[in-house]
């Protein structure tokens, strides 16, 4: 015979304390997970984004972290965001004091590698890109003002950033320290600003790989003339318009700190 | 119910239904009443003690075990050694890939990038489309037994929770196997609302395979806590309850040819299969008397992981591709 009044079982203890472990679970989880939120929303870190990259937002969104540019980069610049990056975690930044974006790839392969459009597919040529734009943020330092001159490493000897130099070799970068350098007034960012260098091929009939499109439409760096009183030549380094924001001028700087920060805040990045 | 809609509903979190007089087939009924005769349950009984003398005396060796890992290991060598080598065989991680050119990329991944940027290019497409297709073919939740890194992790933690167990040291602490399907449901709509790839920053899959292609950091930890949680407080809870990777490629196999099917006639209802497998709610129906039909088709929330196939003393369990006949 049937019981009467079986309506819905009462909940045992067991199922209601796994029903509140669920739920407390589920809460601690979904916490955790918006904790990425702070990074982000705090700008804990202002990143330079390889060549291509979307505005912050969109970029983050659109970024499947998975590494391909990282793996075609010729001069190994891009590295991925750690876990206190938040919801950036796994999307690929460019610390240019350690290794910057020389565009010696020409092609833009992180930007051909790019699965998911993070890296925008709309530009073509290393002068198209705005990942930010250089500062001179220590002026006093910079021994072109200083009327110095610069001889030897770069970097020094402990140094394994790569860069390349067209007249040793077209297609491979080198170590920047097996490439010392011997100048009057130090011009090292000028003379490596690959805007400065293809600007410089074009203006001798030589654009790189014999393509006009190639050629940037506006400078990015010059040194000017700074006057004085005691007879030393000083000159200072000015950004200009056509900078891209890559900053080799301040891998390159020998002096330490850099004279140079690349600026990602002022309007960096491409509209989704 | 249909057996589509079981596997879903159990895929889902929902618990297996038992099934009612006329969801059997005439034969599976037959065979349910003959193995309740008495002479077929003796000899039931008696089979199952030489099978678990034979077991304690030759402890089987997991053979589709060691080669699922060989499996796993290798293709996530293949991303390390593709970039270490630069031999461009297979660039990339698990969230996102090019195998020898043609894009892959991972089917949850490309969900949280479609819904929190709103945009799909068309590589992203043809990745999703190219997973989705090899994934259906190869049942779906295969990528977790078979691929994914965590899993490998999960189980060898899982091995030391069992030694752990086993001596009364810890206990497993079930939950609620519905709540996977609630974080799906959750990160999806945090991805459209918040616009970033909210599940990512957790995903031990996407930062493992990460940790292992471009070198150890940080997020390690997060794998290492919840690789903890796992150990002293709910067995291979991870995987069970809250990886929407998993849900995600559960449902892209529910119509996938490539099954564990279960045979009814030979099976002595021992339930070693539903002590190993992950899943166990997938395995209710080697029950004694639950049986629908003489063979059935296993569900979607399996992960082929094979262990089932492994432990069953009388090789009830078999993998299966529909329309090739027994594989294995």
């Amino acid at each position: 015979m049937k019981k009467t009044g079986t309506k819905k079982k009462p909940m045992t203890l067991k199922v209601r304390r796994k029903f509140i472990r669920t739920l407390v679970m589920g809460a601690g989880l979904i916490g955790t997970s918006l904790l990425g939120f702070i990074p982000v929303l705090g700008r804990w870190k202002e990143r330079v984004r390889p060549p291509g990259a979307l505005k912050e937002q969109p970029f983050l969104a659109s970024c499947i972290k998975c590494g391909q540019c990282v793996q075609v980069c010729p001069v190994n610049a891009i590295k991925l965001a750690e876990l206190d990056e938040g919801f950036g975690i796994g999307s690929p930044y460019i610390d240019t004091r350690a290794q910057s974006c020389d565009f010696s790839c020409d092609g833009l392969q992180c930007v051909l590698a790019c699965p998911t459009g993070a890296l925008t597919h709309e530009l073509n040529y290393p002068h198209e890109t705005d990942m930010g734009i250089a500062k001179v943020v220590r002026q006093e330092s910079c021994l072109a003002v200083q009327g110095k001159g610069f001889k030897g490493q770069a970097r020094g000897p402990g140094y394994d950033g790569l860069l390349r130099y067209d007249e040793i070799d077209r297609w491979n970068p080198i170590l920047v320290r097996d490439h010392p350098y011997d100048v009057e007034l130090c011009d090292l960012c000028v003379r490596q600003c690959p805007i400065e260098i293809r600007a410089n091929q074009c203006d001798t009939g030589k654009p790189p790989s014999g393509d006009e499109n190639q050629c940037p439409p506006k400078r990015a760096i010059r040194l000017v003339q700074i006057d004085s009183t005691d007879g030393v030549r000083r000159m200072r380094p000015e950004i200009l318009d056509g900078c891209v924001g890559c900053g080799v001028c301040d891998m390159i700087c020998p002096v330490e700190p850099s004279v140079f920060e690349v600026d990602v805040t002022e309007s960096r990045g491409w509209a989704a | 119910m249909s057996r589509i809609t079981r596997s879903l509903s159990e895929l889902f979190g929902n618990d297996p239904q038992r099934p009612v007089p006329t969801d059997y087939t005439p034969e599976a009924k037959e065979l349910h009443a003959f193995q309740r005769t008495d002479v077929e349950t003796k000899k039931r009984v008696d089979g199952i003690k030489v099978e678990l003398a034979e077991k304690h005396a030759h402890p089987p060796l997991e053979k589709l075990r060691l080669k699922r890992w060989a499996v796993l290991i290798f293709v996530n060598l293949l991303f390390v050694l593709s970039f270490y080598l630069d031999i461009q065989l297979l660039e990339g991680a698990l969230t996102a890939s090019r195998f020898v050119g043609f894009h892959m990329a991972d089917l949850n991944s490309a969900l949280q990038v479609m819904l929190a940027f709103k945009h799909v290019v068309l590589n992203l497409l043809i990745g999703t489309v190219t997973v989705f297709i090899a994934w259906w073919l190869l049942g779906g939740r295969t990528f977790c037994s078979w691929v994914c890194p965590y899993h490998l992790l999960a189980e060898w933690t899982e091995i030391l929770h069992l030694k752990l167990a086993e001596k009364n040291i810890v206990s497993d602490h079930p939950f609620d196997r519905r709540a996977r399907t609630w974080f799906w449901v959750i990160f999806a709509v945090l991805a459209l609302v918040t616009g970033y790839t909210v599940y990512e920053t957790i995903s031990p899959t996407g930062i493992l395979s990460r940790a292992l292609i471009y070198g150890p950091g940080l997020a390690l930890l997060w794998v290492a806590l919840l690789l903890l949680f796992e150990v002293f407080y709910s067995r291979r809870a991870w995987c069970r309850y809250a990886c929407p990777i998993g849900l995600t490629y559960g449902i892209v196999g529910t119509t996938s040819p490539l099954i564990v099917q279960y045979e009814l006639s030979s099976c002595f209802h021992e339930g070693e299969c539903r002590k190993v497998c992950l899943v166990p709610h997938v395995l209710d129906t080697v029950i004694k008397g639950k049986a629908r039909d003489t063979e059935v088709e296993i569900g979607a929330d399996c992960t082929r992981c094979g262990r089932c196939v492994d432990s069953c003393p009388t090789s009830s369990l078999m993998f299966k591709f529909k329309g090739l006949g027994n594989l294995l």
